[in-house]
């Protein structure tokens, strides 16, 4: 069933045609999502039903409960959401920008980028980690070290595979970067730093979603938008370059999107690994599409994963509240053999 | 490049040398400094009640064997590496060997309380092994062999899991924090003699199986088909080779935790400067290996005392700058 639904402003200046699977996989994933939002707000450490959420969301003055739901449970849910969205769409952007499918912003350095401004910053200052300056940046992190990479990989436009081996290269350095702050650090400092490191979303706040959102919303509808060239660029850059795609100039706003999108949700939840590695794999698993079909479905996909790593890290080791990073490797690193398993056969 | 035996020759008279000052230097340098008549008397006439003999002897010299021990392996294993992938890029810590060792060996600390070297090396060669299986599983390209980029990125990814799940394993366990960073940054310091030792015999007869694979190695460069031709059995001196990878490579991790990047630069070093053929090529690598640790062990030593820069990051300091310069070079073939 392979339909598809063709939308047309009147006179055919603006048209839109949209495959009713991917139609029907969007929706089914963001009803999914509502569903598993609403089951996270409802669990914690102090434990709260169903219909008492509903209410809380329906009515915030009449509950007792508005200030755990609203205050406390809903900013991590939706940075979850958020963050976990924006790195399975940035997973998914540098995979086709690169044209391989193990490319992910940790692997080309991006998330190493902003791991290493974002421990710089707690070593100098020696503070925790909630200070209001250790997003920004972490997210100047992740720029500078895209422009190195660009910079570095820069002979007559970019080529993926140079961009792939320099990131890589960066990010090593990088690493050693890190890893010597932290190891110069006192204890305390460093345990915070590594904590951020492997990506937690305790204590996120509404000034968290509120900052986070705009970079989404300013990235999301330019990606879909622009997707289509990264079709035409996966045939081959002298078809690209013959349907009348500008290939340099694109690949470097992939590049950007990729950047600003996997930048800022690192730098409100810390150097969460994989979900950018497996969420597009998932959404390549569940249809075949062009990249503008799969991106909600990566994105949503991403969402899943990170609410759900998130909300075992809060609940299933109360009074312990252990980094989402961690069942994000745990989530993904089953999925990625079965990957290595496919890809050998089928190379993506 | 030098190609006569006689310039070989004198090429391989100073490496050595290098190598002697370094050791040397290793011993010497330090938050004690200690003269080299000092370093002789203890050498020679050794006495127990002397601050500086204890020095050397407890802290000193056990440093020193495990960075030369841990460099040469490192630089055979690189050497390897390359040759077997025909990857100029390849290395233990680039495609990931290094991390699937040093997760099982911290898996091995942590979850089943193993401390010496000895115990643990053999986690270590597990999960170098695993690690090279999935990195050699997914490097291949269907129908079109191996390709660079994508073995790079295979090891990339593996590397990613391991130090994940490493990670992971350090959040849950804080109390072990210090001896898991340890693992993860890569150190030479901190170890018994004793614990050392025993991995030796193992660490030699891993470097003689190499060794005598030289004329094979020296055939491998070529077309699978050519060689084959020449009546070598390809596949079995691949295992072999293999084997010896994950010996070397599992060793030095088990003694030294993630070491990157020597395995990367010592290669293209040497083979600068004695050329390809491998019956040069090994050993030299072996002594630039053991000299590039050593030295970058004293330097991060001394860089800021008193605090020590974990040797880890030395390497991969200075390696980077040489990856970015091959990985420019890469002709795309994927």
């Amino acid at each position: 069933m392979n339909h598809t639904l063709v939308l047309r402003t009147p006179g055919d200046r603006w048209s839109v045609k949209l495959n009713v699977r991917v139609l029907v996989v969007t929706l089914t994933l963001a009803l999914l999502l509502a569903v598993s939002s609403v089951l996270a707000l409802a669990s914690g450490s102090h434990p709260t039903s169903f219909t008492e959420v509903l209410g809380a969301l329906a009515a915030p003055e009449q509950s007792e409960l508005a200030l755990i739901i609203l205050e406390i449970r809903m900013p991590r849910v939706l940075m979850a959401v958020l963050v976990g969205g924006a790195l399975g769409s940035a997973g998914l952007i540098l995979q086709g920008l690169v044209r391989n499918p193990l490319a992910s912003p940790d692997v080309i350095g991006i998330t190493s980028g902003a791991s290493a401004a974002a421990v710089l910053y707690l070593w100098l200052g020696g503070i925790t980690g909630t200070s209001l300056l250790l997003a920004p940046v972490a997210m100047g992190g992740a720029f500078a070290v895209a422009l190195c990479i660009t910079t570095l990989a820069w002979r007559q436009g970019i080529s993926p595979y140079r961009l792939v081996l320099v990131g890589v290269g960066l990010a090593a350095a990088l690493t050693a970067v890190t890893t010597l702050l932290l190891v110069l650090s006192p204890d305390s400092t460093a345990m915070n730093a590594y904590i951020w490191l492997t990506g937690s979303l305790y204590a996120s706040q509404w000034h968290d979603v509120t900052a986070l959102a705009p970079w989404l919303v300013v990235c999301w509808p330019l990606a879909l938008i622009k997707l289509r060239h990264l079709d035409a660029q996966a045939m081959g850059e002298d078809m690209a370059l013959g349907l009348g795609s500008a290939l340099q100039g694109h690949r470097l706003l992939f590049l950007v999107l990729a950047v600003a999108l996997a930048g800022s949700a690192v730098a409100y939840a810390g150097a969460v690994g994989f979900i950018g590695l497996i969420a597009p794999h998932m959404a390549r698993r569940l249809l075949a599409s062009g990249h503008t079909g799969l991106l909600p479905i990566a994105a949503l996909i991403g969402s899943l994963i990170l609410l759900y790593a998130d909300w075992i890290g809060r609940v299933a080791f109360i009074p312990r509240d252990l980094p989402a990073g961690v069942f994000v490797a745990g989530i993904g690193a089953p999925f990625f053999v079965y990957l290595l398993y496919r890809l050998r056969r089928d190379p993506g | 490049m030098l190609t006569t035996s006689l310039a070989r020759t004198c090429g391989t008279l100073l490496c050595l040398t290098l190598l002697l000052v370094a050791t040397v230097s290793s011993l010497v340098f330090g938050h004690i400094p200690i003269s080299l008549d000092v370093l002789a008397g203890s050498v020679l006439d050794y006495d127990p009640g002397s601050l500086e003999h204890l020095v050397i002897h407890t802290e000193r010299l056990s440093r020193t064997v495990t960075a030369l021990i841990v460099g040469a392996g490192l630089a055979i294993a690189g050497v390897l590496m390359q040759t077997l992938t025909r990857n100029p890029l390849a290395s233990p810590s680039i495609l990931g060997i290094n991390a699937g060792a040093m997760f099982f060996v911290v898996a091995g600390a942590t979850l089943f309380s193993l401390t010496s070297p000895s115990e643990l090396v053999w986690a270590a060669f597990a999960g170098a092994a695993l690690a090279a299986f999935l990195v050699y599983f997914l490097g291949q390209e269907a129908g079109r062999g191996i390709s660079p980029v994508r073995t790079v990125l295979a090891g990339v990814a593996v590397t990613a899991l391991f130090v994940s799940f490493a990670q992971g394993m350090l959040i849950l366990n804080q109390d072990r924090f210090e001896s898991i960073l340890f693992w993860l940054a890569g150190s030479v310091s901190g170890r018994e003699l004793d614990a050392v030792l025993p991995l030796l015999p193992l660490f030699g007869l891993a470097m003689l199986l190499a060794l005598l694979q030289c004329r094979q190695l020296n055939l491998l460069g070529l077309d699978d088909e050519v060689i084959r031709g020449l009546g070598l059995n390809v596949g079995q001196v691949r295992l072999l080779v293999g084997i010896v990878v994950i010996v070397l490579a599992g060793t030095s991790v088990a003694m030294a935790g993630l070491i990157g990047f020597v395995g990367l630069i010592v290669p293209h070093m040497a083979r600068g400067i004695f050329g390809t053929d491998h019956r040069w090529l090994l050993p030299m690598a072996a002594i630039l290996g053991a000299t590039l640790l050593l030295a970058a062990d004293t330097v991060a030593r001394i860089i800021i005392p008193p605090q020590e820069i974990p040797v880890g990051v030395m390497t991969a300091l200075l390696g980077t700058p040489l990856f970015l310069h091959l990985a420019r070079q890469v002709r795309n073939q994927s």
